[in-house]
């Protein structure tokens, strides 16, 4: 029941089917890793989990803890613990990360209710504290003027305020360099444990020696194709996304 | 026709409609229709001088003869039928200082509206108009031992002639447009604010114009002189319960800064979606003077408004900061005017409009800088929101700046709230509702700080309300 299960899914884009039956299970406590060559799906995957409008499912389904989550707005499912941690997170200009992080916290209370600002302010601080992040950016637009990394390290401290049962990290290492890198992946390291389910996506092994997976999964063409320890992520960079393509045209042929 | 006979007998009107408006009996009515017979009742009722009446029936005649400016505006003003509006609704009682002697049914509507708990708040005096008149107008102690003149301009006129006609009519003109000879014609209520050389008024007056009438226009007269040095700041507020058929709202303000007077001018108009809000607002800026109009439009039907300053003295300021938002079936045609008569003087206009669904914005500025002056300084900024594709903006900027040793700068700049944007912040667990009332709160906010605390929460729960009811 702990898990984040998709089943069989299926994902149109327009009339193009991208995510043709997924499956793949993430129980609460693990992180598992998605690796897969460009054009395979993983963005897609992130952002119909999420319930994003221009994504079509036509077949399948997504259980957050054993309760289908497809039919609920992005926003419910937001609630109920999903997050996704964006491959470009988006500016809101003139609204201030303060306020931001606050609104998302409040939706979160029960009706009338809303967070005490000392225990926010303090909770904050000691967060962006963890992913040397200034001071300065509480009062900063979200994302906006924001470096890569900033926006990066931005998307970790929502996680970290939100709380999330289960979390996607989108090429969360896109755009960043090596110091960025490795504050990022302690900011989600930090975060492991037996309350969180972690999915990450990504197209290089390199975030996988920061974020050490439990599970790693290969995708091409909107299917895991393989499944293992994390040391297929090694064997996948020292041989390359072809060895895989070539397993499965043998296999195909077989 | 209205006669001094039907006067005494007065006219009751029973009035049961409406969810947010209670019965009441006016004594005075100025029956439908305008003509100079409207005039003389008016003038008769109120008890005025004949320089008023000759005045009012002057305008009358230009209001006649002035076509309407259907060859800018928009088309909707020919929707207005004069014929059909009520022009004088009153009950006859002087305003009073105490909320105690205000008619129940009266008091009520302004409690419902918190005017009576701003007052104790945060207020240096309070005017309340309802209809055509003010019922409520005080001034705390303090201020009016100041020497503070805070009254409705019916009583400015007849107790202060010698400061209210010195001024009255001379910022704008009865000619100035068809519906500022309107206003000079027919109007009554509205504040007249005299402000004594130094003082600083710190706590700001607010006056709070009600519409409950139907069939009704309200064409309030607001005068404010603030003398050398002195300082104040005026707000407005206003609103009317929603009625099936149009009502007219066409008020004239004239504010008068003296020498290194500063005025600071507050509205948040929220008429209900029949208004049509036909406003002219204008000051004179002496030497050293600050002007700043903070205009917010919210409701109504049709807003044509485009607060001015004319720089008159050397080193004079003019500010109009101003926030429209335009939701189905509104058009938010509002601006600003900056006229600089004099060297050295400085004009800022910063301008956000919001269209949502059908709503309709547009921006008129006229800057004017003539060739003779020197060290003169405009800045103008105007950006716009459009929340979906059906919503539209026009930007008519018309900016005149001869002359080797003066400058303006001006931005422009349209843009849409994404579904990206949109999505991005539903999966931080925002509503579509709440992501777009945070994302408009965001598009306004820098101009929003520089509201009185109190109005800047006004407007942001105004803006929630109507994201509200625009996402479905």
């Amino acid at each position: 029941m702990s898990s984040l299960i998709i089943q069989d899914l299926h994902v149109r884009i327009g009339e193009k089917e991208i995510i043709r039956g997924l499956t793949l299970e993430i129980p609460k406590g693990e992180v598992h890793a998605i690796m897969g060559p460009n054009g395979s799906g993983k963005s897609t995957l992130s952002k119909a989990i999420g319930g994003h409008p221009d994504y079509t499912i036509t077949g399948g389904d997504v259980l957050l803890d054993g309760e289908s989550i497809l039919g609920l707005e992005p926003d419910e499912r937001a609630r109920k613990g999903l997050f996704l941690a964006f491959q470009y997170p988006m500016e809101i200009p003139g609204v201030s990360n303060a306020n931001f992080l606050r609104a998302a916290l409040n939706a979160r209370q029960p009706e009338g209710e809303e967070i005490e600002a000392t225990d926010f302010y303090a909770r904050m601080y000691e967060e962006m504290d963890k992913l040397e992040m200034s001071r300065s950016f509480t009062a900063r637009a979200v994302n906006e003027g924001f470096s890569g990394g900033e926006k990066k390290r931005n998307e970790i401290l929502q996680m970290a305020m939100l709380q999330p049962k289960y979390a996607i990290l989108d090429e969360t290492d896109s755009g960043l360099d090596i110091d960025a890198l490795r504050i990022v992946s302690a900011g989600v390291n930090a975060l492991r444990g037996p309350s969180l389910g972690a999915l990450v996506i990504t197209h290089y092994q390199r975030l996988l020696d920061y974020i050490v997976p439990d599970v790693v999964h290969v995708m091409v063409k909107g299917r895991i194709v393989r499944s293992g320890p994390k040391e297929l992520a090694l064997e996948l960079e020292e041989k390359g996304y072809d060895f895989i393509r070539e397993e499965i045209a043998e296999a195909a042929i077989a | 026709m209205p006669t001094e006979e039907l006067i005494s007998t007065s006219i009751d009107i029973d009035r049961t409609r409406g969810d947010f408006r209670y019965d009441e009996k006016h004594k005075f009515d100025a029956g439908t229709g305008l003509s100079h017979d409207t005039i003389d009742y008016i003038v008769n009722v109120k008890g005025e001088p004949d320089w008023i009446r000759e005045w009012r029936h002057k305008a009358l005649d230009i209001f006649l003869s002035k076509p309407m400016p259907t060859h800018w505006a928009s088309k909707d003003l020919e929707n207005i039928i004069f014929q059909d509006i009520r022009y004088y609704l009153a009950g006859g009682q002087k305003p009073s200082r105490s909320w105690e002697d205000v008619p129940d049914d009266v008091k009520r509507t302004f409690e419902r509206l918190g005017i009576p708990e701003q007052e104790r708040k945060f207020l240096a005096g309070v005017e309340a108009q309802f209809d055509s008149e003010a019922v409520y107008s005080n001034i705390k102690k303090a201020v009016g031992e100041q020497g503070v003149i805070f009254m409705g301009s019916t009583d400015g006129l007849k107790e202060h002639p010698e400061i209210f006609r010195k001024w009255f009519g001379k910022v704008i003109p009865t000619g100035d447009n068809k519906f500022s000879a309107l206003n000079s014609a027919v109007f009554s209520g509205g504040s007249f604010i005299y402000v004594p050389p130094g003082v600083k008024v710190k706590h700001p007056l607010q006056a709070y114009f009600r519409i409950n009438a139907e069939n009704f226009g309200q064409f309030e007269r607001t005068l404010i002189i603030a003398d050398e040095g002195s300082e104040v700041m005026y707000m407005e507020g206003c609103t009317a319960p929603k009625f099936e058929t149009a009502t007219l709202h066409s008020a004239v303000v004239e504010l008068v800064a003296l020498k290194g007077a500063k005025i600071q001018y507050v509205t948040v108009q929220n008429w209900s979606a029949n208004v049509f809000n036909l406003v002219t607002k204008r000051a004179v800026a002496h030497e050293e003077a600050e002007v700043k109009w903070i205009d917010c439009n919210i409701g109504s039907r049709l807003t044509m408004k485009y607060p001015g300053v004319v720089l008159k003295g050397r080193k004079a300021r003019g500010e109009v900061i101003s926030i429209a938002l335009a939701n189905d079936g509104q058009h938010q045609d509002t601006g600003a005017k900056m006229i600089h008569a004099a060297d050295e003087t400085t004009s800022n206009i910063v301008s956000k409009s919001i269209s949502i669904g059908k709503g309709r914005s547009t921006y008129r500025g006229l800057v004017h800088i003539p060739k003779h002056l020197k060290g003169c300084k405009n800045n103008t900024e105007c950006d716009a929101l459009l929340i979906n594709s059906t919503a539209r903006t026009d930007t008519y900027p018309a900016i005149t700046v001869r002359g080797t040793g003066n400058s303006s700068q001006h931005e422009a700049s349209v843009s849409q709230i994404s579904a990206e944007q949109i999505f991005y912040m539903q999966q931080r667990g925002l509503t579509e509702a709440q992501a777009m009332s945070l994302s408009v709160n965001g598009f306004v906010n820098d101009l929003v700080r520089q509201f009185p605390m109190e109005y800047s929460v006004e407007l942001k729960r105004l803006i929630d309300l109507e994201m509200e009811g625009s996402v479905g």
